[in-house]
């Protein structure tokens, strides 16, 4: 019993850190109606530049968290002004297979500036497992903890941030109609160029925890085709989705990896949380928070 | 005065009721079409005339009603079901496939026509062959009815939106059908094209004797075009029956007119 | 002046309907198929041939297949890794079981029955639509890879997994494994290319072609001329992974003669054929065999000019080549979002007119 705990603690902190990247897709998907796929290669490239600056350049901490801030920014900026301007009305395909471009040129970019061996990166979140938790027999990693709370935090303040701030009522403006709001005078490209730049620093965050988690290396960017899933599940417009749609992956595929692994070979992880989109996709196309999709004649 | 050969009735609908959720959008009509007809379906905006022809056709499923076609009474039908049936129909917001040429779509039409499997159709020979070329013809004499010889190979997303509409018309007619629901096939042209469109229905009808059900809202076509309207507004049945009488129905002038209705 | 179709009238809906209705095509076609069969087995060197012609005519057919899914039918899909596999891992079974059937028929064979696995997969189309039907089937690419990798009855419980092309014969010539002979293979890819891309291009243009295309421009309206979408949208996922059934069992029986699941069909080849057909044109054969072309031959000139010009460090070029491409796929979506067969469409009217203006 205590260990079936452990395993669906464990799968509810791995799907926080699965939100915190699928948290990013949605803002960029809800202000552009774009499914980022460099999101994962992103985070991954946040997460260099800030080791990056911390070994090569010898920041402390906080400044290289600013700086690498500065570089998400000026990186969502030349998106915009390279990318993003010039596919405005292409069809959602068109625009996916871009942003997989986008994720090639940002990989190879992150290579070559900053190497491509695996990286170490601490920032002093506490590590280890959580004593308390640990007394009862439960094996809790304080990193995840953090990290769930982080996203916690990371949520409530989008939340209010689409809710209550004038940018906020522009990016759901423009997530709706393009030509709407630009005829009320929104500027498209800043928009962009906010929402590209908020995306990045979600990156970032998910960088971090990833990164602390299990050092910086390649595998980062894959998780961008965990988070799929988990928008599947949550709705692709939804932050609080993206939450909930990633407890549920974490949960069930630990449990689907520990309970059933073991009679067909292990390494179920791999599909599982496909399997599990697929199945929703098939009985409620939409999500669990998505919008209705309606098709009139 | 439109008193001419009217054969038997071809399509029969019965109490038919439609909600989309708490909204009713159709509210128990029952009305008839007779073989060789031209029947008109008219009312403001909103009134749910579209809706019924997605009832006919198969679009929309009604919660309450039936339908009778050729005899064949059914709630509800899906609508490649209809098609081969024999009903064909146009949309208000055209319903094109734009990333195919004029021709293509018109033989696109002829889908029901054609039978040859996918062994033959690779190779495109014998049977294959013959089928394409017949079909050819076939949709070359529709193009020749409509006269859109010109526009033949370009893609139809190119078109002006009146050849569109005309496109679409050919589309339909390429599958010979026996039922032919037109939804505004004149909404949006000036009057020359209205009068090609309105010649073109006539003759699709004299010379085909194909029935027609339209949707329209220019009161001059109607009047002149159908031999019997029926009026709907806000889901209800308001009329039925010769344009004359339909004319003359106080609940109809009040309808265009906006005076409430008392519930 | 030299691309005019003056002159040239058809007096036959047959002669409209023609594969290649304007002479100037013909004789473009006529001399491609001269020189592809006539000349290049001939006198291309061994290099040429197997790092360059046979993956581009392989890659050509997989584009094919998948252009027939996404191009011509509007199902994205991102299985097209995993269907290969199913091709690769079919033939293998079959060359190891019933080699005496011969070469050909396997090839078939293997077509086969990753159609009848396509077919399982599509099912999900008619609930789901666009981009969450991408998503349904990145399933089954993760799916398949793992199950290739997993399930040790597919490469014989061989240790590491990888599955090894035994030798066979086509008309006394070794045709697969180590000691393939190259022409011998080109002449064979070749051959099963142009056949098949022939089959293609009929169906397309024909009912069943129109009928995808009808459910791609709009669905609901398809219906109203009698096409069922279920019954079209498999029929899509069937003849669509039959192709890239073939090529899965080309590319490793033929090309690479030994392959791991999770190496040579992981989700980075459905990305690489799908860029083939955005950037070779979508709803278009020719634009499947450029698409392929660019793909295929991009990377390998990169390669050279970079190492062997440059003198880059192998890795530091490796880098390199993933931002270029990268890049060229933006710049290619920006610049002409219809590929290049949109790009040759474009180029062969202003021929019509060359040397004049307008």
């Amino acid at each position: 019993m205590l260990f079936f705990i452990e395993v669906v603690l464990s799968g509810l902190m791995a799907g926080v850190m699965y939100s915190l990247v699928a948290l990013g897709f949605v803002l960029i998907f809800k202000a552009s109606g774009i499914f980022n796929f460099a999101q994962g290669v992103m985070a991954l490239f946040a997460a260099l530049t800030l080791v990056g600056l911390m070994e090569k350049f010898n920041f402390p901490v906080w400044l290289a968290i600013i700086g690498t801030i500065a570089v998400m920014i000026a990186l969502a900026w030349l998106i915009e002004r390279v990318m993003l301007r010039h596919l405005v009305n292409q069809e959602p395909i068109i625009l996916f297979m871009a942003t997989i471009g986008l994720a090639y040129v940002l990989e190879g970019l992150g290579d070559i500036l900053w190497g491509s061996d695996v990286k170490l990166l601490d920032i002093g979140i506490p590590q280890g497992a959580w004593e308390w938790l640990w007394d009862q027999g439960i094996y809790v990693e304080k990193l995840e903890l953090f990290a769930a709370v982080t996203a916690a935090v990371l949520v409530i303040f989008l939340a209010v941030f689409f809710q209550k701030t004038r940018i906020g009522r522009a990016l759901r403006a423009v997530a709706d109609d393009h030509q709407a709001a630009l005829s009320v005078g929104i500027s498209l490209n800043t928009i962009w160029v906010v929402v590209w730049s908020v995306s990045g620093i979600v990156a970032l965050v998910a960088g971090i925890m990833w990164g602390s988690k299990s050092g910086v290396q390649f595998s980062l960017s894959l998780i961008a085709l965990k988070a799929l899933p988990v928008l599947i599940l949550g709705g692709f417009t939804s932050v609080p989705g993206a939450i909930i749609g990633g407890m549920i992956i974490g949960v069930g595929e630990k449990l689907a990896e520990v309970y059933v692994g073991p009679v067909v070979g292990g390494a179920i992880e791999n599909w599982f949380a496909y399997m599990l989109a697929l199945a929703f996709l098939l009985f409620r196309p939409q999500g669990l928070f998505g919008e209705k999709i309606i098709e009139r004649v | 005065m439109n008193t001419r050969e009217l054969g038997d009735v071809i399509l029969r609908v019965d109490n038919i009721s439609l909600s989309f959720g708490v909204m009713k959008v159709l509210d128990d009509i029952s009305f008839d079409v007779r073989k060789g007809e031209i029947r008109s379906i008219i009312g403001p905006n909103g009134a749910g005339k579209s809706s019924m022809l997605n009832v006919i056709n198969g679009f929309y499923h009604p919660q309450q009603g039936s339908i009778t076609f050729k005899g064949n009474t059914r709630r509800q039908m899906a609508p490649h079901v209809a098609a081969s049936q024999g009903i064909a129909r146009t949309f208000q917001n055209i319903a094109l496939f734009k990333g195919m040429s004029t021709l293509d779509n018109i033989m696109t039409g002829r889908n029901l026509k054609m039978k040859t499997n996918l062994f033959w159709q690779a190779l495109h020979v014998g049977p294959a062959r013959t089928e394409e070329l017949e079909n050819r013809e076939a949709a070359e004499r529709i193009i020749d009815f409509l006269d859109i010889q010109a526009i033949r190979k370009k893609p139809v997303g190119k078109l002006p939106y009146g050849l569109q509409k005309r496109v679409e018309l050919g589309r339909a007619l390429a599958a010979e059908p026996e039922l032919l629901l037109l939804d505004e096939p004149m909404a949006g042209m000036n009057s020359e094209e209205k009068e090609d469109m309105c010649r073109f229905i006539l003759d699709v009808n004299s010379e085909f004797g194909t029935t027609i059900t339209l949707i329209e809202h220019d009161m001059g076509v109607v009047m002149d075009l159908s031999d019997r309207v029926l009026v709907l507004d806000y889901g209800k049945q308001l009329a039925d029956g010769v344009p004359d009488e339909v004319r003359a129905n106080q609940d109809v002038i009040d309808a265009y007119l906006g005076v409430p209705h008392e519930e | 002046m030299i691309y005019r179709e003056t002159g040239q009238f058809k007096t036959s809906y047959q002669a409209d309907q023609a594969l290649f209705p304007i002479a100037q095509d013909r004789y473009v076609i006529f001399a491609a198929l001269i020189v592809f069969f006539g000349i290049v087995p001939f006198l291309l060197n061994e290099y040429w041939l197997n790092a360059i012609m046979l993956p581009f005519l392989i890659y050509s057919l997989a584009a094919i297949g998948l252009n027939i899914l996404t191009g011509y039918c509007g199902q994205v899909s991102l299985g097209t890794g995993g269907f290969m596999a199913v091709g690769a891992f079919s033939i293998y079974k079959l060359m190891i079981a019933v080699p005496e059937l011969g070469f050909i028929p396997l090839v078939l064979l293997s077509g086969l029955i990753t159609a009848a696995v396509g077919t399982l997969f599509g099912l999900p189309s008619l609930r789901i639509k666009g981009f969450y039907l991408a998503v349904a089937t990145l399933a089954a690419q993760f799916f398949l890879v793992w199950m290739f990798n997993k399930v040790g009855w597919f490469f014989n419980y061989n240790a590491s997994g990888m599955i090894n092309s035994p030798p066979m014969t086509l008309f006394g010539v070794t045709i697969t494994g180590p000691e393939g002979d190259m022409t011998a293979q080109y002449l064979l890819v070749a051959s099963i290319v142009a056949v098949f891309a022939l089959a293609a291009k009929n169906i397309a243009r024909g009912r069943i072609g129109r009928n995808w295309m009808a459910i791609r421009d709009m669905d609901i309206a398809a219906e109203l001329i009698g096409v069922r979408p279920l019954m079209a949208k498999l029929s899509a996922f069937a003849v669509s992974s039959f192709y890239i059934g073939m090529a899965g069992a080309l590319y490793f029986s033929v090309w690479l003669g030994a392959a791991e699941a999770t190496e040579a069909f992981d989700i980075n080849q459905s990305f690489l054929v799908l860029f083939m057909i955005i950037i070779g044109g979508l709803g278009s054969i020719l634009g499947s065999f450029l698409g392929a072309a660019f793909l295929v031959l991009m990377p390998i000139l990169l390669k050279n000019i970079m190492v062997d010009g440059f003198g880059t460090d192998a890795a530091l070029a490796a880098h390199i080549e993933i931002i270029i491409v990268g890049a060229l796929i933006i710049g290619f979506l920006i610049v002409e979002p219809h590929g290049l067969a949109r790009l040759w469409r474009i180029a062969k009217e202003k021929l019509r007119l060359w040397p004049f203006p307008h």
